[in-house]
């Protein structure tokens, strides 16, 4: 489903003596569908930026990436915003990728509202709402409630819901427990793995904890300065050596 | 004796909805050289507690109980009384070190106006104490790294100038709330070795939620939950042999544990509920349990729980 060949990232500073910093530097690797693909490094070696460059967030300096047959890079911006839903991302804080002036109901609400899923009636959508706080473990009542108010285990949740009422096929998990509990942190992996088996979702899953990558995904990559080091089904012993 | 005696301790604010009962009824004691990790979710009112002790809490909260440090009741000494021992005999690391510091000081600076408040130093040699102590917390280049603001840092080194603050006047007790929070895996191993080493022979009271950080760190571990202690003893005992089903459950959601999850969320602390405060999601709750409240009781020696199972 995903094919990535030799995709760099540099950025550069200074005008006359030109530094570079090679964020990501030379990265091939495949994700089949409906696998999880763990990526595990140490903060700084340049797995965000992969991730973000998956989704053609930001530009890369040179290389490939493949998205179900589609060259991401080629696309022009009309075809990318078209394929866009295809694809999503959940951040490392919840908090700040939810708008703190909007209702959480507002916010799951969205993407029915830009004609995402086609035109529906507001009724529909009302409904459609229900069942998805149902499906991530909310209340009724949370509808109604301003991100702030919420836990942020509760608003990863809220996170969820928002990225399924999408619908996409491929989601980049960005450290999405980094800002929570041990224990809470336990209950959003779980939901995520359900979640993706109930909806069939292929996933990069980022993360510099080599335990939960080891029990989210098919595959392990180890990153290291920029570099994909190892890549492996999951053998714990091999990614403890080269981490 | 206990450096630290705390009995009957509750702290509580008042909100819109009603008290907030963030600490209620809490006996905890320290002894000389003694470390303790206090370890529970979110919310559970661990902050709190190590806030209470130094008393750096807003001016409507009520705090009720006693808490001894050194035969000295912190809870009746006056403000100039308090300014002299926060610091200097009892240090606070602060959790979130990039809220925690002042952005426009230089961290020199930031670390040699404690030096120079308790120990009377003049400006330069508070200075140089305070890159001393920079390279104590193992800050490459400290005499240059002194110049830096804390946005020039990442969060490793801005964690240890934290430390390296709390240290500065030496202090006997220290309490570290969230030392580790948001560090990664080797930045996290070198933070939690460098506390070792810089405080031992001192007493030490680390607020965590990450039990492997307070099992290699710690000698005895207490469990909080929803504003009580559940469970209290060494740390080889919490980790290997937890009687308190919350403890259990809160070891079984270690991904090195089977990321196995609590099912449901952690109660108000305005209205907590009736009876034990954890049975709605205790796996072992019988009817008596949503109606006696447990009290913590000592099982064998040195292992304390609250828990009917164990009545």
């Amino acid at each position: 489903m995903i094919e990535v060949s030799d995709l760099k990232k540099y950025y550069s500073n200074g005008l006359i003596k030109k530094q570079y910093t090679r964020a990501v530097d030379g990265v091939s690797f495949h994700i089949e569908k409906g696998e999880t693909l763990g990526l595990v490094g140490e903060s700084g070696c340049g797995k965000t930026t992969v991730g973000r460059l998956l989704l053609h967030l930001i530009e890369p300096t040179s290389g490939k990436i493949m998205f179900d047959g589609i060259d991401l890079i080629a696309l022009k911006r009309s075809e990318l915003r078209k394929l866009r839903p295809r694809m999503q991302m959940i951040f490392q804080d919840p908090e700040s990728s939810l708008n703190p002036r909007m209702k959480i109901g507002e916010s799951i609400a969205e993407p029915f509202r830009l004609g995402l899923r086609g035109k529906i009636c507001t009724h529909e959508i009302k409904r459609q709402i229900q069942d998805l706080i149902e499906i991530v473990g909310l209340n009724p009542e949370h509808v109604n409630r301003y991100p702030y108010q919420l836990s942020g285990g509760q608003n990863q949740r809220v996170v969820l819901a928002r990225i399924l009422a999408i619908n996409p096929e491929f989601i980049v998990a960005d450290e999405p427990t980094a800002a929570l509990d041990v224990s809470v942190q336990a209950q959003i992996l779980h939901l995520i793995m359900n979640l993706k088996k109930d909806f069939g979702l292929t996933m990069l899953f980022i993360s510099h904890d080599l335990e939960v990558v080891r029990h989210m995904s098919d595959r392990i990559a180890v990153m290291e300065l920029g570099r994909i080091v190892a890549v492996d089904s999951v053998k714990m012993d091999d990614c403890k050596r080269s981490v | 004796m206990a450096l630290l005696d705390i009995t009957d301790l509750k702290t509580c604010f008042p909100s819109p909805d009603g008290l907030v009962k963030a600490v209620d009824t809490v006996d905890l004691h320290i002894d000389k050289g003694e470390r303790l990790g206090l370890i529970g979710e979110t919310g559970c009112g661990k902050t709190v507690l190590g806030l209470s002790i130094v008393r750096l809490l807003q001016a409507t909260t009520r705090i009720d109980g006693r808490i001894l440090y050194n035969n000295i009741d912190i809870l009746k000494a006056s403000d100039g009384k308090m300014r002299q021992l926060r610091g200097r005999e009892i240090a606070m690391i602060l959790q979130n070190p990039t809220t925690s510091l002042n952005p426009v000081l230089k961290i020199g600076d930031q670390i040699a106006e404690a030096i120079s408040l308790h120990q009377g130093y003049m400006r330069k040699e508070a200075w140089s104490k305070a890159v001393e102590m920079l390279e104590a917390v193992k800050i490459p280049d400290s005499a240059e790294r002194a110049h830096q603001y804390p946005h020039e840092l990442s969060g490793g080194m801005r964690e240890r100038v934290m430390i390296a603050m709390g240290l500065a006047c030496n202090p006997n007790f220290i309490i570290a709330d969230e030392p580790t929070k948001g560090l990664d895996a080797r930045t996290k191993a070198q933070i939690i070795d460098l506390i070792h080493e810089t405080t031992s022979k001192k007493a030490l009271l680390i607020i965590t939620h990450d039990l492997g950080v307070a099992g290699t760190i710690c000698d005895r571990i207490a469990v909080m939950y929803a504003g009580e202690l559940l469970e209290e003893a060494s740390s080889d005992l919490i980790l290997n042999d937890p009687l308190h089903p919350y403890t259990r459950g809160f070891i079984n959601s270690l991904p090195s544990r089977g990321l196995v999850p609590i099912p449901g969320t952690s109660p108000s602390l305005i209205d907590p509920p009736q009876g034990c405060r954890f049975h709605n999601r205790c796996p072992q709750a019988a009817k008596i349990c949503s109606k006696k409240h447990p009290t913590l009781m000592e099982i064998e020696k040195g292992h304390k729980v609250r828990c009917l199972l164990y009545n």
